[in-house]
């Protein structure tokens, strides 16, 4: 469903991300682990065409996307949950849901979703008066992670959803992303707490320094001495 | 309840001239509806996309110098043996004129500076303020220069030869000026409640999750620039009917800076925000001449303003709007909207009203 062969983005002099190559096939869940600064969030910002790559190729359904604008990799399907409890702060609930579809025309398949979405989180159909900027940080996430649902996306990209969040709530939205996934939507994941995305995850790749150092399944990095020394403490 | 108020207000407002016989107070309230005008441009795009622009008066006075010389007529030298010859044209020829021209500048000003933005912009807008200025200073065969356009005809209007009236008392301006104000009004409320302005409001929160969920950054901000620009070209259109001569000083930075001040202390952001500010810094200056010299009547004029920013940083109306709702509780309006079912226009006005008390 997303292939990235050879890609190399750069901040100026800076190689944040070199020569990665990973796929996420449809229906998986798959998470890029590693640590601060493996450019993990980057990879995810060019495939959503948020920056530019410096070289490489992102295929999406066979479709080259590199060099798509965010809003027609938007509209093919890709959504994209930024880092940091990212929300709209003085808009209420309800308007931070109306700009996740803010692409969409169909209003019978909006409304859907939304039902959807309030379903899965009903704090969000309490709140959806409320400005999003005094809700609690779990409520934010589910926010985040509601409004880039209203876009009805094929692929989820998820960047570090438990950063900042307490241990209660880590688990929850761990919990909620196998759901998405469990529902036909495909994941790709950063993660710093390796053990819990290696744990939830089909296949990882791990990122050291840009470039993609070792692979496989969840199970596979779990058990592999280098992940166990320098990502699950020993 | 709110809509007896706003009809209550507009009948205030239209009664106006019928009471008020002295014409020096109905021509202070014709130039504070003018500055409203311009102002409310201004919070178009300080308070909903967020950019500053302090060249506003460049559109102001391209506006103004459009609507002037499309009613006036003009004729250029191009070559020696060419003269290019314009005709007057009727008033309402020369204020669309005038709207359409700056508008254009706001599209060009906008597509140059908004890939950058921020502080890019705010120094593209000055100099291109300071440039349209040096150009309607020297460029005397046009624009007279400093020795100004004279005789610039107000606005007529009606069927020739049937009925006509020609704008020159200060009644019938005013109420040009008064309904153009709440035509400007009408045009700002109903875009910040469409889809591009939800997008303006998303780029102002947070940039890069707007780009994220699909809104065109560098479109959204150049059409709101368009229309910013536009309304302060109508403003400007009003200004040199109005007054019916204008001179290359109406491109000073000081006029800018009014503006600023009336979107900052109204409420930057809120729909009644520049029309607070607009009225209470377009009036007080004339009642502050009548009280102190006119040393005395800056050193005023500056106190009032550091007062009110300091007290009130987010603004006169937020805060008014804030002490409504200590003082009266949340109750009425605020418990209905909470029980009231789906997203109506009435949800996004509450919530237009709400952010106006933060942003």
């Amino acid at each position: 469903m997303l292939e990235i062969e050879g890609l190399d983005c750069r901040y100026g002099k800076v190689r944040a991300v070199r020569d990665l190559t990973l796929e996420v096939r449809e229906g998986e869940l798959v998470t890029l682990i590693g640590a601060n600064g493996a450019g993990k969030t980057t990879t995810l910002k060019a495939i959503s065409g948020i920056l530019r790559p410096a070289a490489g190729r992102i295929a999406f359904d066979g479709e080259d996307i590199t060099r798509a604008s965010a809003r027609a990799i938007l509209a093919k399907g890709i959504a994209h949950c930024p880092e940091g409890r990212h929300v709209f702060p003085y808009m209420s609930v309800q308007e931070n849901l109306d700009m996740g579809c803010y692409l969409r025309r169909d209003p019978g398949g909006i409304a859907r979703d939304l039902r959807k979405v309030f379903e899965r989180f009903p704090v969000l159909e309490e709140r959806r008066r409320q400005m999003a900027g005094t809700l609690s940080g779990g409520e934010q996430q589910m926010l985040a992670i509601g409004r880039a649902l209203m876009s009805r996306p094929r692929l989820m990209l998820f960047d570090e959803p438990s950063l900042g969040l307490a241990p209660n709530l880590v688990e929850t939205t761990f919990e909620i992303i196998a759901e998405i996934r469990a529902q036909g939507v495909t994941v790709l994941m950063v993660e710093q707490n390796a053990y819990a995305a290696l744990e939830l995850c089909d296949r990882s790749y791990l990122l050291e320094s840009g470039a993609v150092t070792l692979t496989g399944s969840g199970a596979e990095l779990l058990d592999n001495p280098h992940v166990k020394e320098a990502y699950l403490g020993g | 309840m709110n809509r007896w108020a706003t009809w209550l207000w507009l009948a205030f407002l239209f009664s106006i001239p019928v009471w008020m016989t002295n014409q020096y107070y109905l021509y202070i309230l014709i130039n504070a509806g003018i500055f409203i005008i311009a102002a409310m441009s201004l919070n178009l795009l300080l308070g909903y996309t967020g950019q500053l622009s302090l060249g506003h008066v460049a559109f102001f006075g391209i506006g103004a110098y459009a609507s002037a010389l499309v009613s006036l007529g003009f004729d250029l030298e191009i070559t020696d043996s060419y003269t290019f010859v314009f005709a007057p044209r009727p008033v309402w020829v020369g204020l669309l004129a005038g709207i359409l021209v700056a508008g254009f500048f706001g599209w060009l000003v906008g597509r140059i500076s908004f890939k950058i933005r921020g502080a890019y912009f705010v120094i593209v807008t000055i100099s291109f303020a300071e440039v349209v200025r040096l150009v309607a200073l020297n460029w005397i065969d046009l624009t007279e220069g400093p020795m100004a356009l004279n005789n610039i005809p107000p606005l007529t209007l009606g069927i020739p030869g049937l009925w006509e009236l020609t704008f020159w008392r200060k009644v019938p301006n005013y109420y040009l000026v008064l309904v153009t104000c709440i035509l400007s009004y009408v045009v700002i409320a109903r875009l910040v409640r469409s889809r591009l302005g939800r997008a303006m409001i998303a780029l102002r929160e947070n940039e890069p999750l707007a780009a994220s969920v699909g809104i065109d950054v560098t479109r959204s901000l150049v059409l709101a620039a368009v229309v910013s620009a536009a309304m302060a070209g109508a403003a400007g259109g009003l200004y040199t009917h109005t007054i019916r001569i204008i001179d290359p000083d109406v491109f000073l930075f000081i006029y800018t800076v009014t503006m600023v001040i009336m979107v900052i202390t109204g409420g930057k952001g809120t729909l009644a925000g520049p029309i607070v500010g607009g009225l209470i810094f377009g009036i007080l200056p004339e009642v502050l001449r009548e009280v102190a010299s006119p040393e005395v009547q800056w050193v005023m004029y500056g106190l009032i303003m550091i007062a009110i920013v300091f007290f009130l940083p987010d603004g006169i109306v937020p805060a008014l709007a804030s002490w409504w709702r200590d003082r009266f509780g949340a109750g009425g309006g605020g418990a209905e909207s909470q029980s009231e079912p789906g997203p109506g226009p009435e949800a996004s006005g509450t919530v237009t009203d709400t952010m106006g008390e933060r942003a």
